[in-house]
């Protein structure tokens, strides 16, 4: 079989595939699991989300940039806790998704950064949010916000953890 | 002033001896510079040697003053952070919350406190509604830049605001939970590294 067609077939059939988790998206190569958020309180201007993305193509893609009608700016930042000290620096030039690999951003290393927040995150809202990959392009996810204590995606929709 | 074209020699005359008066300031100036530098060399090596902790006047999230005597007789976990630090800050706060939980009631028997680095944005309600979420009994409270300046040097607090794209800031800090007995006095500290189990080992120190 031509490979591009089995590439096709392969993305068709990614598509289709139901996706495995609560609120992942499929889309292309890339299977995005779980997009989650804090609850933010009024008058916190900004909150973080996580998400993980598998490539499960053959060709590295690289997650570029984000947008959401929630916030004023998105960005991605890398945190981290170093001689104690915690640093946040805005990532430049995209997150790199290795073809078979999996791109984590979670608590203690890579966010998406919501800022200037239109209004406070409550728990249970979906907050939509389009995120721009080199080469799938825009894909829409929303982001599920869990209580502020949460360090990890909550399956299913109720209780604390 | 009113007789600028008959006075115009006069004035470039004024212009020039300003611009040398500001040359030789410019020159002093970087003289001074150089000399402070050299001279205030003695100053990091004295607080490193210092002890964690001291007065300090904060205002709470309520809008009352908080200071280090208000907080006397129950020892105290303190955090310094920022409402928008969407990682470290809520981590940290969501774990004391649940280590004061398998405490037990003697959970109860030390005091939270978060402080805000970042006054340019947190006012002390702000905070209040923040520390709310955790719930669990949080001590918010922020300060004025100088009594933020003085209880970040006597913690030994690292704060450095970092500029981000869109004009806006992140504030790089200092990620220690600080736990301080009933009488003020530095204990420990828990990193945010360290497991549950050393974590709940300090805290019971701070209880005992």
């Amino acid at each position: 079989m031509n490979p591009s067609i089995r590439t096709m077939l392969a993305a068709t059939a990614l598509v289709a595939a139901p996706p495995l988790l609560a609120h992942g998206v499929a889309a292309g190569a890339l299977a995005i699991g779980h997009p989650w958020s804090r609850e933010t309180a009024p008058g916190q201007k900004a909150g973080g989300g996580f998400l993980t993305i598998r490539n499960k193509g053959k060709t590295e893609d690289r997650l570029l940039s984000a947008t959401s009608p929630a916030a004023d700016d998105v960005q991605i930042h890398m945190m981290k806790v170093e001689d104690g000290v915690m640093r946040m620096r805005q990532v430049t030039g995209g997150l790199a998704i290795p073809a078979g690999g999996t791109l984590e951003l979670k608590p203690g290393g890579y966010h998406i950064m919501f800022m200037g927040l239109k209004k406070p995150f409550k728990q249970g809202d979906m907050i939509p949010a389009t995120l721009v990959f080199a080469r799938q392009g825009k894909v829409a996810v929303r982001f599920k916000v869990q209580p502020i204590a949460s360090t990890a995606p909550m399956e299913g929709g109720h209780g604390g953890h | 002033m009113a007789d600028i074209e008959g006075g115009t020699p006069p004035m470039v005359v004024v212009r020039r001896i300003l611009w040398v008066l500001v040359a030789v300031a410019a020159v002093f100036g970087v003289i001074l510079a150089v000399g402070g530098g050299d001279g205030s060399k003695s100053a990091p090596a004295a607080s490193a040697g210092a002890a964690i902790g001291g007065p300090f006047t904060l205002t709470a999230a309520d809008g009352s003053t908080l200071t280090d005597r208000t907080l006397k007789g129950r020892p105290f976990a303190i955090f310094f952070g920022f409402t928008r630090c969407p990682d470290v800050c809520p981590t940290s706060l969501a774990r004391m919350a649940q280590l004061r939980e398998q405490l037990g009631p003697d959970g109860m028997k030390f005091d939270i406190v978060f402080v805000s680095v970042d006054p340019q944005h947190d006012r002390p309600a702000d905070i209040g509604s923040y520390v709310a979420l955790f719930k669990t009994p949080i001590i918010g409270a922020t300060g004025t830049d100088a009594q933020l300046a003085q209880i970040q040097k006597e913690y030994g607090v690292y704060v450095r605001k970092v500029p981000i794209e869109g004009g806006d800031y992140t504030v790089d800090h200092t990620a220690a939970i600080y736990l301080m007995d009933k009488d003020g006095h530095f204990v420990t500290t828990i990193d945010y590294h360290e497991n549950d189990k050393t974590a709940l080992e300090k805290l019971k120190r701070i209880i005992a």
